[in-house]
């Protein structure tokens, strides 16, 4: 079986990718392109890990096909810093310790961006039903609730 | 002269307590990091499991041939690819394992024991032809009755799943096999005496189910043989140290033969301290001389990875009117999964370790059940014990009319006081805790109706063991901290932390790294809450023959006596007679010199960490109960334990609150269901029901700082202690809110709306 020919966007720069029908566009990014910083958590639509967003729609990309990337404008965590200075977000989940393993840190990561894009002040409640989708077993949720209602305060600042 | 290892507790510390930068910060929020799966290799296969569909059946026949056929397979193995193995016991984490279990459990031979099971693994070019040639293998099984629950497989004439097991720990030995793998007892006291004297006893048995520790990244390796047999296992583990032992026993390799590097970990909470795919992962590697990575999905998680068992709990306790516990008593039974070793003998030794109790028994039996075999999970057995121990004192509580902070202190252990499984206490912060409870503002905040308050306490023992740290003084005076324990929750910052507070230097100028087998000697896995504690205590003493290095260096310099310096936030001075003859040499200044006087400048240590102190916690839970859905949101959690020192205060609070919505998970929404198949009907996580950020509260917290006198820092292990004393906590909230108490996990709303119409039908209810 022949191989889909893929034209996309992806953090800002042009791909092309030659994919089976039947691959994620997690598969694609990790398996393909090298891209690790999304994570699979359960394949499933059910963990969060897999966070990325196409035209600025928060997805799990172990839900969508490689093939429907065509055309289409992802970003994912490799392209939240910009150059060397980290996205308020990533400054702040460093700051309040909002991380320990570390593996669903990209997935909230993408998550909590989506949500301040729409939402430049959430209320806790918000952002605890916002960010349900994103399972974390090792922080209880708290420093990564506060430290995303810290960084959309300093983001309304600035 | 000072040196680092002289209790430098007492000076002022500038970097142990400081919330300090992670080194690996950064990497994990741009997604740098390389966890399990994220390793590439030229040429790497991708290995796949056949697992069992049955739950328990005889293996008749394995037919690899037209699997082995299909283009793209490179390597096929199955039992005959192990060599079986002889019965005996060695430390997998806080729990023994037996290499006669683990062959099979890596891959079935005369039975497969659970669903999942593996039964044969392929390697192949893509993951499309790996999952094609898992079909085309034919297993001819001969089906058997399965046990899946407890009572059940305790029950004579049950299923056997191993026909030669006689239960051990017990006079006479039984002449019959059964599925009790073991009897286990602690006693101090007379029980019986002590039960005459009480004015009041509480009776009553507690039910728990299997909870998976749940970590975000699945399994996952890479492995890599060359023809020579030199081999290399990238893994997610908690021990590669350990992982490489097993694997090399398992396979029958040299030690030095295998190097394994452990990966980011992505989670592992007790569960990745065994091994699953990685001598699979090897032998697959070595047949097909190609790298073969293997990653478990979810549902192979779930089906085929060790969870907490599930265990029956009866406990009865004696008091005097005023409190004062006169006996204690409990039985309980773990389901250990296919294989023997469930964490029941802890279970019987933590159970009533919070408190000074002259008549205590506990009796542990270990089942096993056509389940996965069991793994640790955080604080292995004590969450199951501790949860019916802390709702029968609640209960007792209750009925004495008093307070049960003020019971829990009236019987708290302190230094001194004799543990039911032998030693004598050092200092411990149980009562600490307990008063830092009782003054707390949410301890009498305001509740409203349908509102339960619900406290508990907790103890783990805390472990040390076999630990190596270099520290490498680099040219220009910077450090490189190598260290065995993987990092799985911030401990490369707080070894940097101690490592500069031991040499005196800046923070910025030490890096932690881990070192993969090859660089260290043997250091035993991150668990049992020992690698701060050991790694630090490790650490400060490699400093310790730095400084001693550094001192020797200047002296060689200055062309005068080694006594004659002293060591000094990270100068040498010249001392004594000689004091500022010289200026004093910097780190860098010596290292730069290294070379002439002598060569580089490294500090060694290996040692047996010795003198753990437990960690104790007390929670306080607020809870509300839907009368009519039977849901319980809670409301407002506040996590109190002792940390010895916490030396990443941020880190030590993470773990409280990690700890605590692990256990808010057991106690509510968390459980492993099985049909009448055997078989496992809820492996993912839409339905085995994890916490989200919208079912909890912010989690409040209070380190109380015991120190711990043996550590040079006074540093106590604090990861397991916080998930003991969630569920009682939370069983005793619901049973205040309701006015009627359930006796079984978890307290989804169906049990929860069954207890609350009982209770009405009785017309007891007290809440409105």
């Amino acid at each position: 079986m022949s191989k889909h020919h893929v034209t996309t966007t992806i953090n800002g720069d042009p791909v092309e990718y030659l994919c089976e029908v039947e691959q994620t566009l997690l598969d694609v990014l990790r398996d393909d392109l090298l891209m690790t910083g999304s994570k699979e958590g359960c394949a499933s639509g059910d963990c969060g890990a897999c966070s990325v967003t196409i035209d600025g729609r928060l997805v799990c990309s172990c839900l969508v096909l490689g093939v429907e990337a065509e055309g289409r404008r992802i970003e994912t965590i490799e392209g939240m810093a910009k150059g060397d200075a980290l996205h308020p977000l990533q400054q702040k989940f460093l700051d309040h310790a909002a991380l320990q393993c570390g593996v669903c840190t990209p997935g909230f990561l993408v998550a909590a961006k989506s949500l301040l894009e729409r939402n430049p002040n959430p209320t806790e409640t918000e952002a605890r039903y916002w960010l349900a989708g994103n399972l974390c077993r090792c922080t209880g949720y708290d420093k990564i609730i506060r430290a995303v209602l810290d960084a959309a305060a300093e983001m309304r600042r600035s | 002269m000072a040196e680092a290892t002289t209790a430098p507790a007492k000076r002022k510390l500038k970097w142990v307590g400081k919330r300090a930068p992670r080194p690996d910060g950064v990497d994990k929020v741009t997604g740098r990091a390389k966890f399990g799966a994220d390793l590439f290799m030229s040429g790497q296969l991708v290995g796949k499991v056949l697992r069992s569909t049955l739950p328990h059946a005889r293996i008749k026949s394995i037919d690899i041939s037209k699997a082995l056929a299909l283009p793209g397979v490179k390597a096929i193995v199955t039992r005959d690819d192990f060599q079986d193995m002889a019965s005996e016991f060695v430390p997998a984490g806080e729990m023994m394992i037996n290499y006669k279990d683990v062959v099979r459990n890596i891959m079935a031979r005369e039975k497969v024991l659970y669903e999942g099971h593996p039964v044969a693994a392929v390697a192949a070019t893509n993951a499309a032809v790996a999952r094609q040639a898992l079909k085309l293998i034919k297993v001819e099984y001969e089906v058997l009755p399965h046990v899946i629950d407890v009572d059940e497989a305790m029950k004579p004439g049950a299923p056997l799943l191993h026909e030669d097991m006689i239960t051990q720990g017990v006079e006479p030995a039984p002449t019959k096999p059964s599925n009790v793998a073991k009897r286990v007892q602690f006693a101090v006291g007379d029980i019986e005496a002590g039960f005459k004297k009480a004015d009041v006893i509480v009776e009553r048995e507690y039910h728990t189910q299997p909870v998976h520790q749940g970590y975000i990244e699945p399994h996952a390796c890479i492995a890599s043989v060359s023809e020579d047999g030199q081999a290399d296992l990238w893994v997610t583990t908690q021990g590669h140290y350990v992982v490489r032992a097993h694997c090399a026993r398992l396979l029958g390799w040299d030690i030095s033969k295998l190097r394994v590097t452990a990966s980011e970990i992505g989670g592992g909470f007790g569960g990745k301290t065994v091994v699953y795919l990685e001598p699979v992962a090897l032998a697959l590697a070595k047949k097909a001389q190609r790298p073969v990575k293997m990653v478990m999905t979810r549902e192979e998680v779930f089906r085929a990875s060790g969870p907490a068992p599930g265990a029956w709990v009866k406990v009865k306790i004696g008091a005097t009117k005023d409190g004062r516990i006169t006996a204690a008593e409990a039985t309980m039974a773990y389901q250990a999964g296919a294989f023997q070793g469930s964490p029941v003998q802890m279970g019987c030794m933590c159970a009533f370790a919070p408190y000074d109790l002259e008549n205590v028994k506990t009796v542990g039996f270990d089942v096993v059940t056509n389940r996965p075999k069991v793994a640790a999970y955080r604080a292995p057995g004590a969450p199951i014990s501790e949860y019916a121990v802390e709702c029968a004192l609640d209960e007792l509580a209750d009925q004495l009319k008093i307070d049960p902070l003020d019971l829990r202190l009236k019987n708290a252990a302190k230094e001194g006081t004799r543990a039911v499984y032998g030693p004598k206490f050092g200092p411990i912060g149980m009562v600490e805790t307990l008063e830092a409870a009782k003054n707390h503002a949410h301890y009498t905040a305001k509740l409203g109706p349908n509102q339960g308050r619900g406290v508990a306490s907790g103890f783990w023992f805390n472990i040390g063991g076999e630990t190596c740290a270099s520290i490498n003084v680099n040219e220009d005076g910077t450090v490189s901290l190598i260290i065995g324990t993987p990092d799985i929750g911030g401990s490369r910052a707080s070894h940097a932390q101690m490592t500069a507070e031991s040499l005196g230097i800046d923070l910025s100028k030490v890096r932690t790294i881990i070192a993969d087998t090859s660089m260290l000697g043997y250091t035993f896995l991150t668990g049992g809450s020992r690698a701060t504690f050991a790694g630090g205590m490790a650490a400060n003493q490699a400093a310790g023959d730095v400084i001693k290095q550094l001192c020797s260096r200047a002296a060689k310099i200055w062309e005068i006596p080694e006594d004659a310096v002293a060591y000094e936030d990270g100068f040498v001075k010249p001392a004594g007679a000689n004091a500022g003859k010289f200026p004093a040499l910097s780190i860098a200044d010596i290292a730069k010199k290294a070379g002439k006087t002598g060569g580089p400048i490294v500090g060694h240590a290996q040692i047996n960490a010795q003198g753990a102190g437990p960690s104790l916690g007390t929670h306080i839970v607020d809870v509300e109960v839907d009368k009519e859905t039977g849901r319980v949101s809670v409301l407002r959690y506040t996590v109190i334990q002792d940390a010895g020192k916490a030396v990443h205060p941020s880190y030590v609070e993470g773990q409280f609150q990690g700890g605590a919505v692990q256990g808010i998970g057991w106690a509510l929404s968390e459980e492993y269901i099985y049909g009448a198949d055997g078989r496992m009907q809820n492996a993912g996580f839409l339905d085995y029901r994890m916490p989200v950020a919208s079912d909890v509260p912010m989690i409040d917290t209070v380190i109380v700082e015991v120190p711990n006198p043996r550590h040079p820092y006074g540093v106590r292990g604090i990861g397991e202690t916080p998930i003991v004393p969630p569920m009682a906590a939370i069983a005793n909230a619901i049973g205040h809110a309701l006015g009627t108490r359930l006796y079984e996990l978890p307290m989804s709303p169906p049990k929860v709306l069954k207890a609350i119409g009982q209770n009405e039908a009785k017309g007891q209810g007290r809440g409105h």
